[in-house]
């Protein structure tokens, strides 16, 4: 990537690099300052760069718009999900079934099944638009999950310091060398009973039922295994962080360790944060669409794009786009988010290569 | 250095004690028995079935049976699989995941270093633009999403290549693709990003001021002290490639490890589970734990923090 704006001192990174800043963020980013994107010496900020970074822009686009067709679209769309067409079974992309035709013939307008329809007369836009809404809130809610849990875990382990901090990582260091996959296949398959049981005759967790409990399940997974490298990266720079001017002041001034941790050293890790929410996030859409595809995550009726493309495989010989439009569709969303999080890295780290 | 040694090695043993446990109780969470799918079987028969495999008695003593097996390298038999022993059947199926996995990381870390060298060397000019938009792609297309669209466009319409079983050298072509490219591609993008600020020292200009040629500096000099995080990632490469087998394995029909673990978690064979977890969590323990030392080995600036 071109730098955007060239020879840079060091004076320039002082309001993005908060290692080198002795401020708390919210001082040193006056919005009147930065709002026209220009930061004290009337340079452009890590926002503003972000805004000049063409392949974040471009990741960030394809993000919202997939984001609208996938939540606003469906309403509009006359097809759902789990509707089934009579005589419209396996209809390639843009055909009409015979019965369509002589509606046609009659002077209705009928909406074109855009990417066709399935063994079962589903139509496959439908389908794919509401795999793509599930697949999108299961990686962004379980990304979030990962990196709340992870960032206060880092962060009260980084803080603490001395014997807590200790046994907080090797526990950290524990999780993070089992084999993951492994343990997710494996703690998806024992989870889905237990858990079916409990929607089924604990009223209190009945809403297990109409999330559906192979997605609960992927949450867990997430919740429990996920968090670990998030923790690993906040407890760092917190390392770094606690040791400054600033935080010495707030508890001069008596502040709370509570009040120290969530309003003085979280936000000022907001740019590490922001960069590990944009990789959690495919991560996670990575691995729903890995569990789904080999038959572990979302339950039946219900679309993903995992599962959609496990379903195409049985009639890949006679209509392999089934299995392109899914796939293609989870390929982009995946690597808008890269694009966006090697954006935000250029952004806040202007030395970093990568 | 021995004390690290020391250190890490009984730290990958707990981690496989952990692995080992969580595993064995995790399974025993799944309902319903080994034995229930076989509708004839009377109460008594399925009470002498369990006694035969030691399932009648409590979970404790059953996990303190298996751990005293385990150390003796005993995983016991399959309870599916009448009459074959987990370890026989492992070694049956590790071969074929073997020889994928191998070649895939083998053309993994080639490419990896090719791509990325080539990448840094024309920063900025159209093979490194050319480069960093495939790697960019090739870590966003998710394993299924690689192998099947590959099956499609080279067996399918194509028909270039043939897509199920192992049987010739042709067969290999896609599996080790399909399992390479996400690895390529990561390795690709760290060293490019490792060479860049490699390049940027001061030795390098020290190098080039003695007259030393671009190339000579670009490999002899450069590139060994920029491989350097690239040996880190070996073991989660391993890692990955096994997993990552999982998929290519169920979709191009090929008798491997991976397809044998999912096999016994749908049919709930206990031992089979265990075992084939056990065998390749330690593979993972035993590869990080390489690498990692290795990367101690090399570079002495990591010894002395």
């Amino acid at each position: 990537m071109a730098p955007v704006v060239p020879d840079y001192t060091e004076e320039d990174f002082r309001p993005i690099l908060r290692d080198e800043n002795s401020c708390p963020a919210h001082t040193s980013w006056d919005p009147s300052l930065s709002s026209s994107g220009t930061g004290q010496n009337g340079r452009k900020t890590g926002v503003a760069r972000l805004f000049c970074n063409r392949g974040a822009m471009a990741g960030l686009i394809l993000i919202l718009l997939i984001l609208g067709a996938a939540f606003l679209l469906p309403p509009f769309y006359p097809y759902t999900y789990d509707e089934q067409l009579r005589g419209s079974e396996n209809l390639r992309p843009m055909e009409y079934s015979s019965r369509e035709l002589e509606r046609l013939a009659a002077g209705e307008t009928i909406f074109p099944h855009l990417l066709g329809t399935d063994n079962l007369g589903r139509d496959l836009a439908a389908r794919l638009m509401t795999g793509a809404q599930i697949s999108l809130s299961v990686g962004i809610s379980a990304g979030i999950l990962v990196l709340v849990i992870g960032s206060v875990y880092g962060a009260v382990a980084g803080f603490l310091g001395g014997t807590a901090d200790l046994v907080m990582m090797r526990v950290v260091d524990l999780l993070y060398s089992i084999p993951d996959i492994l343990i997710v296949i494996l703690l998806s398959v024992t989870l889905k009973h237990p858990l079916a049981y409990l929607a089924a005759h604990v009223p209190a967790f009945r809403w297990i039922e109409s999330l559906g409990v192979g997605l609960v399940c992927v949450f867990l997974v997430f919740g429990l295994l996920y968090w670990v490298g998030t923790a690993r990266i906040i407890r760092a720079q917190v390392l770094s962080l606690r040791e400054r001017p600033y935080i010495t002041a707030a508890r001069a001034l008596g502040a709370s360790r509570r009040r120290i941790i969530f309003r003085h050293l979280l936000p000022n890790c907001a740019g590490t944060l922001a960069v590990t929410a944009a990789l959690q996030i495919p991560a996670a859409i990575f691995t729903e669409s890995y569990l789904s595809f080999m038959g572990l995550g979302v339950a039946a009726p219900l679309p993903s794009l995992g599962s959609m493309a496990a379903q195409a495989l049985d009639g890949i010989y006679s209509y392999p786009s089934r299995l392109l439009a899914p796939s293609l569709l989870i390929t982009v969303i995946i690597l808008a988010f890269h694009l966006l999080a090697d954006g935000l890295q250029d952004a806040l780290d202007p030395r970093s290569n990568r | 250095m021995w004390f690290y040694v020391l250190k890490r090695i009984a730290a990958a043993i707990l981690t496989l004690f952990v692995v080992i446990t969580l595993t064995f109780f995790l399974m025993f969470l799944i309902p319903g028995g080994p034995f229930e799918s076989e509708k004839s079987v009377s109460p008594s028969t399925l009470a002498a079935l369990e006694a035969r495999y030691g399932l009648d008695q409590p979970v404790a003593v059953q996990y303190r049976n298996y751990l005293a097996g385990l150390l003796r390298g005993d995983l016991g038999p399959s309870l599916k699989q009448r009459g074959r022993m987990v370890s026989e059947i492992i070694a049956q199926g590790f071969p074929a995941s073997a020889r994928i996995g191998g070649a895939a990381v083998s053309a993994a870390v080639c490419a990896g270093i090719l791509l990325g060298t080539v990448s840094a060397r024309f920063r900025d000019r159209w093979p490194d633009r050319l480069i960093s938009a495939a790697a960019a792609a090739g870590i966003s297309a998710p394993g299924f999403v690689l192998t099947t669209v590959l099956m499609v466009v080279f067996g399918v319409k194509l028909r270039l290549l043939p897509t199920m079983g192992l049987s010739s050298p042709a067969h290999y072509i896609l599996p080790v693709l399909s399992l390479a490219v996400y690895p390529a591609s990561y390795l690709c993008r760290l060293i490019r990003a490792s060479l860049l600020e490699t390049l940027e020292q001061e030795y390098l200009r020290t190098a080039a001021a003695n007259g030393l040629s671009p190339a000579r500096i670009l490999f002899r000099h450069a590139l060994r002290n920029a491989l350097l995080p690239a040996i880190a990632y070996l073991g989660p490469l391993l890692a990955y490639t096994l997993t990552g087998s999982f998929v290519v394995e169920k979709i191009l029909t090929i008798p491997g490890l991976g397809s044998e673990l999912i096999r016994a978690i749908s049919s709930r064979d206990y031992p089979l589970i265990m075992g084939t977890t056990i065998f390749l969590a330690s593979l993972m323990v035993l590869m990080n734990l390489l690498s990692d030392l290795l990367s101690r080995l090399v570079d002495p600036r990591i010894r002395l923090k």
